[in-house]
């Protein structure tokens, strides 16, 4: 038996490495256009900023794939045969497989503006954005970042690094308010003006302007302002890399449509990770995961699944977290933007603003909690949010769940004084 | 597939990413000039009078010399850090030379090397600087000053300059700041003053903060007698000191605290690589083969002194009869490759080059023992924070012992390692806040995953 696995991101090693678990005999290929080994994606700008090599970014020796029989193709697929049951690939043999995991991860959105193939405009992803970016970099003075997701925030403090001036274009009237509630997002705003960014709230990208050798010169905004600039960032979010499984036959939405054990259409084709959409029946959207986390643990379900197991996905209680410069931030559970009925927010901020937290419930029931600047912690915080805990319970516990280090000023006591006052 | 990822295949392996072009950096503030050039009246004055120029070997002269370079190097470094915001600063650390093993690195590392050779073997060439700090040495110790005073003087001076480095790097971490106030408290006043201060006092030279097997002469029987035999009793104590800090205390600490009690809140060479080695932390190597050979020679030393001191102890107890000259060149030889090359040579001279724990991962006897303690007895580890890793590697490269710590986190585990001195800045480090430096409860629970002790021992034992 045979198995192929497009994508050596956490997703494909995840699943390589639950199949060889289960499977100690089988064959397994894993194909990579990108890297000839895994590596941390989010450790990106680390490489950038000079503080790690690329190598530290690898999170297994080498010796790993070979320890594990694990064999690595560095090349693109070009096509899926699937009825043939083999790999076209760029400028090399093709692969045969009886049966296939696509993991080809996301893609940077291009909505479309004007000027967006200039030079000088780009995304950030993958090593080779990474590349470009060291081009993209010579000469420059100034930068715009359009679209205040996470990785816009992540590109603005790597240009920042470099002396570059950044001007970063936020759609919302706060960063990412999409997703935070406006007083952790406000926050931030203070961090990144606080690091000299020049940061635009309510505003968009018009068009980018170009010189005649193709090269960006500036950006206009929706103010009809113009932004002088050598490199844009365009990072208003990724969608499904989709593209190959689609070319190939395979049924995509958003992303490549799978079940909930990461089926696709196509018989003894899988997929999962960034890419994968999984069809969700009845109420609610199909499920779209695009986290290091998620695709680790679709991963290792989807292994599972192809190694002959019965293993059905579950996305358990949502977390993540994130660093915005040096304001770290956590969350889990459901903590939206703007409460729904049913929901109470209960919030506390240290005067210094550079710590907070969110409680919310839902019918009385603790359902997410988000912490900026504090360290909390993820086996407690999920429990709380699992068990139904009440608000009383999670105040009377609240110091179980801090994870910062030792010695740290512990402001529980406040926390826990002003959330009563604010549910009284 | 895209047309243009495909034309923008490239190796990463081999290209690797060097430094990418940066914009002109901001000119040096008017304040960090003048710490330079304060600095740089210091070591002017230092080089003018070493080669004999007044007022070298007064106060004035002394004073004249390293007011300045404390002053100018420390302010220097608060103002550098002060114009940043409070956070983890690793901007460029691989693309400076000085700390990526660049000229200025390999340059640094010779200098070091140097002055350990000189120090050792030929104290003649460091008359000049040891002339400076006499009147120093004369009012703390009552006696002129020699490269060993001279040493520990310099030594002194770099943890404290280094460690208001420290201060200001760590602003926002109130552990560092404990940690690194306590190795200089230690330093100054256990490796330094007193020791000193017990000379004047026609006492032994003794320091507080060394216990056998790191200082192995403190259980030496020639030490011993000599102690005993010191009038007025204070040899007694000392005696009595290093016993029970050896017997007692080490497991007894280290049971409740882990290794760090000592490694890097209390030790000298913990100190100096806590402070001025902070910069070179990230050279490590992180490699299993690394992991293997610092098991291999840490614990080679170890049962090295352990032997040395029971054949000097036979020896002694019949009188030079049994082992008299076999145990003698055991000490003598240990004095010279592991008290002198390894410790100080390689252990300070290769910073820049192979990190700020040469010594403490690979040499040190005192580490080994705290290290078996550690892993198999004690409650400290470190937590992960359930599975908020992204396997980014922060924690891993800033390990100054070598310690994948990334292979535990991002598989949820604990990291119960022999070798971790709990510095804390793996946790500092990372940017996702999944690792926490604890003194658990019990002992039990600290085998989280796969890594119990003994599974893990056989195992090494496997790859022998
Ligand atoms: C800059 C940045 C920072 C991020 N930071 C975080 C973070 O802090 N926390 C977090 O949870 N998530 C973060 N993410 C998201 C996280 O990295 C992704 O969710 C995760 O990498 C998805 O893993 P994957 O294996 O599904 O896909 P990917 O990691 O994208 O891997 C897909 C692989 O497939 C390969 N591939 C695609 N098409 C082909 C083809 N045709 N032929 C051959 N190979 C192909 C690609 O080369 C790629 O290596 C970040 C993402 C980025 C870009
Ligand atoms: S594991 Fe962490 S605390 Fe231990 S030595 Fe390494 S960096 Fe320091
Ligand atoms: S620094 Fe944190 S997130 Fe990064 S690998 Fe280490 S534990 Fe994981």
């Amino acid at each position: 038996m045979r198995v192929a696995i497009i994508g050596n991101g956490v997703t494909g090693v995840a699943a390589a490495l639950s199949i060889r678990r289960l499977q100690p005999d089988w064959e397994i290929v894993m194909i990579s256009g990108e890297s000839s080994f895994h590596y941390s994606r989010p450790a990106l700008m680390y490489v950038f900023m000079g503080h790690m090599s690329y190598k530290d970014t690898k999170p297994y020796e080498d010796s790993l794939w070979r320890k594990n029989r694990i064999d690595l193709v560095r090349g693109w697929v070009t096509e899926i045969d699937a009825a043939g049951k083999k790999l076209i690939m760029h400028e090399k043999d093709p692969v045969s497989f009886d049966k296939l995991l696509v993991a080809t991860g996301s893609k940077s959105n291009k909505f479309g503006w004007p000027g967006q193939d200039l030079g000088g405009v780009q995304g950030l992803y993958s090593l080779m954005d990474l590349r470009l970016l060291y081009e993209n970099v010579k000469g420059a003075r100034s930068a715009v970042i359009v679209g205040g997701g996470l990785i816009g925030i992540e590109l603005a403090e790597m240009l920042h690094s470099r002396n570059i001036h950044v001007t970063f274009l936020v759609r919302e009237e706060s960063y990412w308010t999409n997703v935070l509630p406006i007083e952790e997002s406000q926050m931030i705003n203070r961090v990144i003006l606080e690091q000299g960014i020049d940061l635009r709230l309510l505003t968009e990208l018009k068009e980018i302007v170009g010189d005649d050798s193709g090269r960006v010169r500036g950006v206009v905004t929706n103010e009809e302002e113009f932004i002088e600039c050598q490199v844009v960032g365009l990072t208003a979010g990724v969608s499904p890399n989709v593209a190959l499984a689609k070319a190939s036959g395979i049924k995509t939405g958003r992303g490549i449509l799978v079940d909930w054990s990461f089926r696709t259409d196509t018989p003894d084709v899988f997929a999962a990770g960034d890419c994968a959409e999984i069809i969700t029946e009845g109420e609610g959207r199909n499920l779209i995961q695009q986290v290091w986390y998620t695709g680790k643990n679709q991963g290792k379900v989807a292994g599972e699944v192809i190694a002959g197991r019965h293993s059905v996905y579950d996305p358990g209680i949502w977390y993540n977290s994130a660093k915005f410069f040096d304001l770290e931030y956590q969350t889990y559970g459901t903590v939206r933007n703007v409460p729904v009925e049913g929901e109470d927010n209960f919030y506390w901020e240290h005067p210094d603003h550079g710590r907070s937290i969110r409680i919310v419930t839902k019918d009385g029931v603790v359902c997410g909690i988000n912490v900026m600047g504090l360290r909390y912690s993820h086996r407690v915080c999920e429990s709380w949010v699992a068990e139904k805990r009440s608000l009383d319970y999670v105040l009377d516990h609240l110091g179980d769940a801090n994870f910062d280090p030792e010695f740290y000023e512990k402001c529980e006591a406040e926390i826990i004084k002003e959330i009563r006052k604010q549910a009284a | 597939m895209e047309q243009k990822i495909i034309d923008y295949d490239f190796n990463e392996e081999t290209l690797g990413f060097e430094e990418p072009e940066k914009a002109p950096d901001k000119p040096l503030g008017t304040g960090e000039k003048l710490s330079l050039a304060v600095l740089g009246f210091g070591i002017l004055m230092f080089a003018l009078q070493s080669m004999g120029m007044p007022p070298g070997g007064t106060w004035a002269g002394f004073l004249l010399v390293f007011l300045p370079v404390f002053f100018g190097t420390a302010f220097y470094f608060h103002l550098n850090f002060k114009g940043t915001v409070p956070g983890i600063k690793h901007d460029n650390i691989y693309f400076r030379g000085l700390t990526n093993k660049g000229v200025l690195g390999w340059l640094v590392g010779i200098v070091f090397t140097g002055f350990y050779i000189a120090l050792y073997w030929f104290p003649e060439y460091l008359a000049g600087g040891i002339k400076i700090v006499n009147p120093l040495s004369l009012a703390l110790s009552g006696s002129p000053a020699n490269n060993w005073f001279f040493y520990g003087f310099l030594y002194t001076l770099a943890v404290f300059i280094f460690g208001v480095r420290m201060f200001m790097k760590y602003r926002h971490n109130r552990y560092q700041k404990i940690r690194t106030a306590s190795v200089m408290f230690f330093q100054l006043g256990f490796a330094f003053l007193i020791p000193n201060l017990l000379m004047l006092f026609n006492q032994p030279e003794f320091y507080l903060s060394y216990f056998w097997p790191l200082k192995p002469e403190y259980l030496f029987p020639g030490t011993l007698s000599y102690f005993v035999n010191h009038p007025g009793g204070l040899g007694m104590f000392l005696i009595f000191w290093g016993a029970v800090m050896t017997f007692i205390a080490t497991p007894l600490l280290t049971y409740y605290f882990g290794k760090r009690w000592y490694c890097s809140w209390v030790c000298g060479c913990g100190g100096l690589a806590e402070t001025m080695g902070d910069p070179f932390r990230h050279l490590s190597d992180k490699s299993k083969k690394a992991w293997r050979t610092e098991r291999w020679l840490v614990h080679s030393v170890l049962v090295f002194i352990v032997v040395t001191t029971v054949l000097l102890w036979v020896n002694s107890a019949t009188s030079g009869a049994v082992f008299g000259e076999a145990s003698m060149s055991l000490k003598k030889w240990y004095g010279f490759y592991i008290g002198a090359i390894f410790s100080g040579v390689i252990g300070v001279g290769f910073y820049p080059i192979m990190g700020s724990r040469v010594w403490c991962r690979f040499g040190c006897p005192m580490a080994a023992v705290l290290g078996i303690f550690q892993r198999y007895l004690s409650r400290f580890r470190i937590t992960t924070n359930g599975d908020q890793c992204m396997s980014c590697g922060n924690c891993s490269t800033y390990c100054e012992m070598g310690i994948d710590v990334r292979a535990y986190a991002q598989k949820g585990e604990n990291i119960v390692r022999a070798s971790c001195v709990g510095c804390g800045v793996c946790a500092a480090v990372c940017p996702r806040g999944v690792l926490k430096l604890e003194n658990g409860g019990t002992f039990k629970d600290r085998f989280s995953g796969s890594d119990k002790p003994l599974g893990a021992l056989i195992d090494s034992l496997k790859h022998v």
